[in-house]
């Protein structure tokens, strides 16, 4: 069970700590700079924040004294020539018919580090990066350098091989609308989640593709969809086009793997071979954006249930956390020291996390809950933060 | 020499160069910013995107005319211009 959580929010990264049995908030950290991901290596304590920088371009900072001193890392760029296929938000004045039919492409740059992940044990120095507009970027040296992951980049999903010219396949990819803020609409890596047992064995996570899993290291990729519902689409069992908000697994059970999906709470228990949707539409379990999941339990995780896309908010004005210990046959609601009346906030998809029985989440609206009976019971950890982007035990 | 001013935000980033005068050689925007890279290291990360290209949301001009070539930073800045590097406003 850990002391510490990491928040990253809207004006800096806060660290809050839990001494002598009180969890206590130190200054901020990137104080005024957008904080999308901030993180703890468990490997060797090293702190991470993605700064979401307006103005300026996003950026990594690093903390090697336990937050004393950050330094901004700028060496995370796409290469010359990696280029990508445009989307374009369909929003009701768009016409598909307009554009000529044929691929248009851009020149990728970083539009933000939505990700950040930590190799195995026996990988040190090895760190991961997922951006906005799709890139997987690996480190090998702590993060002072960075490589773009071209197999996943150069995949058939997304027209091949662009470096070397136009596309070959239909691109696969689409927008997500959590980056319309920075006036674009492109895919965006994450969930990286890396095998403890197997550091060879890698899942992406894409908004709006779905599930990749590589079994070599990154050399090669494939779809795990199979069981993935759209309701939107003509089939709903498309291979691509699925919308997973979050992906993650048990570490002590990797192959059980869960998702917050768009349409739904997803579970594997093969290793993401075959998804079934176990949510509970009726009791209001269902859409959401984060997932957390029990360090040794596989069938045990936890969501923060929000309105369907419509409002994307609090159910009737309540919150409430969710957990299964069965694998989702059956949810419990969680509602003791959570706001019942007059609460409006919704939990992005990195803002929820457990470690052991203690569980945490911050909202939007600047509300952080924790919880340390596994869920049952919550106690509020302040109001008046930033909007909370991420939550993570460090 | 031309001179450059900016905003005092990058000040934050690069403490180096707050109350200093800034000159540059004349010549490009690109030869220009090169030159306060070495005085402050990793400033065009700042400044320029992943392809060298400024970044959307900052501004560049010579004296009062924002720059036109914001992809390759060919603009010339003359002997006795002052360069102007700031933010878009945006936000709240």
């Amino acid at each position: 069970m850990s002391d510490k959580i990491l928040l990253g929010s809207r004006k800096g990264t806060i660290m809050i700590e839990r001494i002598h049995g009180q969890w206590r908030p130190r200054p901020i950290a990137h104080a005024g700079i957008p904080v999308c991901y901030a993180a703890c290596d468990p490997r060797d304590g090293t702190l991470w924040a993605s700064l979401d920088h307006g103005h300026w371009g996003p950026k990594l900072s690093r903390s090697r004294d336990d937050g004393a001193t950050w330094e901004d890392i700028t060496s995370l760029k796409y290469p010359k020539g990696a280029r990508y296929i445009v989307k374009y938000l369909p929003t009701p004045d768009f016409d598909p018919s307009a554009p000529s039919g044929e691929p248009e492409y851009a020149d990728a740059a970083v539009f933000k580090i939505w990700n950040i992940a930590f190799g195995n044990a026996n990988q040190p120095g090895r760190l991961y990066a997922g951006t906005i507009p799709g890139g997987l970027f690996v480190s090998d040296d702590g993060g002072d350098s960075w490589e773009l992951n071209r197999p996943l980049w150069n995949h058939p999903s997304r027209g091949g091989d662009l470096f070397a010219g136009d596309a070959k396949t239909t691109n696969q990819w689409h927008g997500t609308p959590a980056s319309i803020d920075y006036g674009v609409f492109e895919p965006g890596i994450h969930s990286i989640v890396v095998d403890p047992n197997n550091q060879h064995h890698l899942y992406v996570a894409v908004s709006t593709a779905g599930v990749i899993e590589s079994q070599d290291g990154g050399l090669t990729w494939a779809p795990r969809n199979q069981g993935m519902l759209n309701d939107y689409m003509p089939n709903p069992e498309t291979e691509w086009s699925h919308d997973p908000h979050f992906v993650t697994h048990c570490a002590g059970q990797p192959e059980h793997m869960w998702q917050q999906n768009h349409f739904g709470i997803f579970y594997s228990d093969n290793a993401a071979k075959h998804w079934k949707r176990v949510s509970a539409p009726d009791q209001g379990v269902h859409f959401g954006f984060p997932i957390a999941v029990d360090k040794s339990d596989g069938r045990t995780a936890w969501v923060v249930p929000a309105h369907s896309d419509a409002e994307r908010m609090s159910i009737d004005g309540g919150l409430f956390v969710a957990r299964t210990s069965d694998g989702g046959q059956s949810w419990q609601r969680f509602r003791t020291g959570l706001p019942q009346a007059h609460a409006y906030d919704i939990v992005l998809r990195h803002a929820l996390d457990a470690s052991g029985d203690v569980v945490c989440f911050g909202s939007t609206s600047g509300n952080a809950y924790i919880s340390e009976d596994r869920g049952e019971t919550w106690q509020c950890l302040g109001n008046n933060f930033p909007p909370i982007y991420s939550v993570r035990f460090g | 020499m031309p001179k450059v001013e900016m905003t005092q935000h990058l000040y934050r980033f690069f403490p180096q160069l707050k109350n200093q005068t800034i000159n540059v050689p004349a010549g490009s925007v690109a030869e220009a910013l090169s030159a306060i890279n070495l005085l402050a290291p990793g400033f065009t990360d700042y400044v320029l995107d992943d392809h060298g290209a400024l970044r959307r949301h900052v501004n560049l001009s010579i004296n009062s005319n924002i720059i036109m070539d914001k992809k390759n930073l060919s603009d010339r800045i003359p002997e006795d211009a002052t360069v102007y590097i700031f933010q878009s406003l945006s936000g709240g």
